[in-house]
């Protein structure tokens, strides 16, 4: 029991140790700032600038900015979909996987292009390697890359700097961060076991009856996981994602993954404290969401660790809850991971949420509900000011002072932008469409473990695809060939949608009006914003507004499930 | 900025990218793989005395007899099939999958106690009554199935559960199980992170190489 407590308390270290190191090098990159890879890199950069035909490094405003932003995603899930709809005639097709019906391919090409990775598809049987690597893969670069181009362009105009320009900050993350942590990590991982070859499955015969063969399904595995990580992606290789041996064979891997998965979201917010001069208040509001984390991943691993009481009693002993899980990761592993892919927008696994304790239910659908603990690749750290925005104007409003933040005034546009942005969209494609489903449960739901679960499994769908998420209760049927896949696949397409574009759009709108407003000296009369106090408010801000919308949601799946276990079924 | 000039811009950043970050990059990576990592990057693959694959270091096989250590419940049966009767189409790609049955669902108590009904079609034997006649101790492992369905690992006191069957099976020394169980045992990384695993393939391929005690 210990040595799980001590493994996760080192992870999270590690995190921290790498924070202001990370941290400080994105700053320099998007400040344009000499960083070391530049004899390599000012080259490369601007000939793929020249090539994409961006010859100035104009600054945007947020309209055009999100205009580029929107052109360029739209580009490119062409791209995409030509290479799944034509994966029949496409090369590097071992297994010959013909194009799946047009509605998993909708809803997979939107699903990557938005950063969310949700998968009605098993990787395996559905998408062959090219489509795999030269179409999923791509967009795990793109779709991280544009993520992290509107956070930055959001600190930019939170800290009254133009907002830049959207294709270098595009091309730039992914050379400058993303691509060259890639490659280290897909070299380790290949050292840690991964595969990465072309060649097709391998059937042998098994060794207690050679009348039985096994699949050992290949794949270029190792440089597609590191990215798969790194940009919050979590578009498994495999069906079952992180938890196949070959996605993450042991617990060096694993122990990178989840460093993966934290490390920019966590870092960027050390970045925002860089850019801004600020970097007590980064470390607050870091602080603030390391609090609600450890908070989050004791409660998932003390669930875990108890185990299933009906199973203990039968077992004669205290175990963990296994099911779903692998050995080599044990509950302490299992859960941190679960906790970290949740909260940072990731969404690969390496254990099965649907069979995790009411515990494990309760924290993954809060992580999705709040969309802080971490957040998304460059959104999540933008979320995280506009809720410092909303906390600003709530104690401006208690104190009766004009609400700045970093010397800006927060006027009615601000608010009404951060509000609609924080508190609108995301219970709008959440509830609205869980609402329709669970109106029809026979027709569409395709509900498969019954009573309070069963409700858990259709929200945390929308909540995953709306917070650009993309795990799953997986038992849910909610994949082709089943009866309810198509229903699934377009109503979650549209949460996808929505919960991606909308929020950037108002992000971008918000970070361009506050770079245009006249700095207010700041006078003794000033609210700061870089004290404990103020950073204690958001924390409630976040919790009170963040989670009441769906507390209910809360209270009829994981906590009244909870009751039930313990009344012993 | 007119309409052309933004699709143009954007279609040229998206094909120029993707010739760096979706063919050079993953065409270098599987480069440096073959020539670099062949064993790991061809999937850790397993061969016997003649040379024939027998298996991957990193995937569980299906173990259920009393002659050897017997692997974790998989929904899947570790991706196996019978090749004259695969109508599923499982040999031709692999596959992986879990049960997602919740802490709640009836279904996960009934796979695990087992099922009696005079309907042979509705009874289910349960992976504790059926540990139980074999006379192993059961460990939360050996009853939950795998996230994977592959999983190569058993814990160390599920082999040990194990030692007695196979030891009276084979007629072998209980204390040479022991150490064959240490020796194809998987410790933590650095000693701090994961959980220890027994590979139970390994394990099952030195059994058979072990000659019974005389």
């Amino acid at each position: 029991m210990l040595q799980g407590w001590i493994q996760i308390a080192l992870t999270i270290l590690i995190v921290v140790a790498i924070t202001p190191f990370l941290g400080e090098y994105m700053a320099r990159v998007y400040l344009g700032k000499p960083t070391v890879l530049d004899s390599v890199l000012n080259p490369l950069e601007r000939s793929l600038l020249t090539l994409m035909g961006v010859r100035s490094r104009s600054e945007m405003t947020g309209w055009q900015y999100a205009r580029a932003l929107l052109f360029s995603n739209l580009a490119m899930s062409v791209l995409l979909a030509l290479i799944l709809f034509g994966q029949g005639w496409l090369p590097f097709n071992p297994t010959g996987l013909s194009s799946p019906s047009w509605d998993t391919n909708l809803h997979t090409i939107i699903s990557f292009i938005t950063n969310t990775n949700q998968q009605h598809y098993s990787g395996e049987t559905t998408y062959g390697y090219f489509a795999q690597f030269a179409g999923l893969g791509f967009m795990f670069f793109v779709s991280a890359g544009t993520g992290l181009a509107v956070g930055i362009a959001f600190i930019r105009g939170l800290t009254g700097k133009p907002l830049g320009n959207f294709y270098v900050d595009l091309t730039q993350s992914i050379t400058r961060i993303l691509l060259p942590i890639s490659i280290v990590g897909a070299i380790i991982f290949m050292v840690a076991g991964m595969p990465e070859t072309l060649a097709g499955p391998v059937v042998v015969p098994t060794l207690e009856d050679p009348n039985i063969s096994q699949a050992i399904a290949l794949g270029p595995v190792a440089h597609f996981e590191i990215v798969k990580e790194l940009g919050e992606n979590g578009g498994g290789f495999y069906a079952i994602n992180s938890a196949h041996p070959f996605e993450n064979p042991n617990g060096l891997t694993n122990l990178i993954e989840i460093i993966s998965m934290m490390a920019i979201p966590a870092s960027l917010i050390y970045t925002y404290g860089a850019i801004a001069e600020n970097r007590k208040q980064a470390w607050l509001v870091y602080g603030m969401v390391m609090v609600i984390f450890v908070g989050f991943v004791v409660i998932t691993e003390i669930g875990e660790a108890n185990g299933n009481a009906a199973v203990n009693a039968l077992l004669g002993s205290p175990s963990p809850n296994l099911e779903g899980k692998e050995v080599r990761f044990g509950w302490a592993q299992s859960a941190l991971y679960t906790v970290v892919t949740t909260g940072t927008m990731t969404g690969a696994v390496n254990s099965l949420i649907d069979s995790y304790m009411p515990t494990g239910g309760f924290v993954t659908l809060s992580n999705l509900f709040l969309q802080i603990i971490w957040g998304g690749q460059g959104t999540g750290t933008a979320y995280l000011f506009a809720y410092l925005i909303l906390a600003v104007f709530a104690t401006g409003l208690m104190v009766g002072r004009t609400p700045e933040f970093l010397g800006r005034k927060i006027e009615k546009r601000e608010v009404v932008l951060a509000s609609f942005l924080l508190l609108l969209v995301h219970p709008l494609f959440v509830l609205i469409p869980s609402a329709i489903t669970l109106g029809f449960p026979d027709q569409l739901a395709g509900i498969s473990n019954p009573g309070f679960h069963g409700l858990g499994q259709v929200v945390y769908e929308y909540a995953s695809a709306t917070a650009n998420n993309g795990s799953g209760w997986e038992g849910l049927a909610d994949s082709q060939p089943a009866p309810t896949g198509l229903w699934w696949n377009l109503s979650a397409s549209v949460s996808l949608l929505g919960g991606r574009y909308i929020p950037i759009i108002c992000l971008l709108l918000l970070a361009d009006g506050m770079s245009r407003k006249q700095p207010v000296p700041m006078t003794v009369g000033t609210l700061r914003t870089d004290t404990v106090l103020f950073t204690g408010i958001t924390a409630g801000v976040v919790l009170i507004m963040g989670a009441l919308t769906f507390f209910p949601v809360l209270a009829l799946s994981p906590i009244a499930e909870a009751f039930q276990l313990a009344k012993g079924g | 900025m007119s309409l052309t000039v933004e699709a143009t811009k954007a279609i040229r950043s998206t094909l120029v990218l993707w010739v760096l970050v979706a063919l050079i990059y993953p065409l270098l990576m599987i480069v440096i793989g073959q020539v670099v990592f062949p064993y790991q990057a061809n999937g850790s693959l397993l061969k016997n005395a003649q040379g024939q694959v027998v298996g991957s270091a990193l995937i569980g096989q299906p173990f259920g007899s009393d002659r050897y250590f017997n692997s974790r419940p998989s929904t899947t049966s570790y991706s196996t099939a019978d090749p004259k009767k695969d109508e599923a189409g499982i040999l031709k790609t692999g596959v992986s999958g879990a049960s997602n049955l919740a802490p709640s669902n009836p279904a996960l108590l009934e796979r695990i106690q087992g099922v009696t009904d005079p309907d042979p079609s509705k009874s289910i034997e349960g992976d504790l009554p059926r540990l139980k006649a074999a006379g192993i101790q059961p460990t939360a492992d050996l009853v939950y199935t795998s996230g994977s369905s592959l999983d190569p690992h058993i814990t160390p006191a599920a082999a040990s559960a194990q030692i007695a069957r196979v030891a009276k099976t084979r007629r072998l020394q209980p204390n040479q199980l022991a150490d064959l169980i240490a020796q194809n045992t998987d410790g933590r990384f650095l000693g701090i992170f994961g959980e220890p695993g027994v590979n139970v393939l390994k394990l099952n391929l030195a059994l058979d190489a072990l000659k019974p005690a005389s």
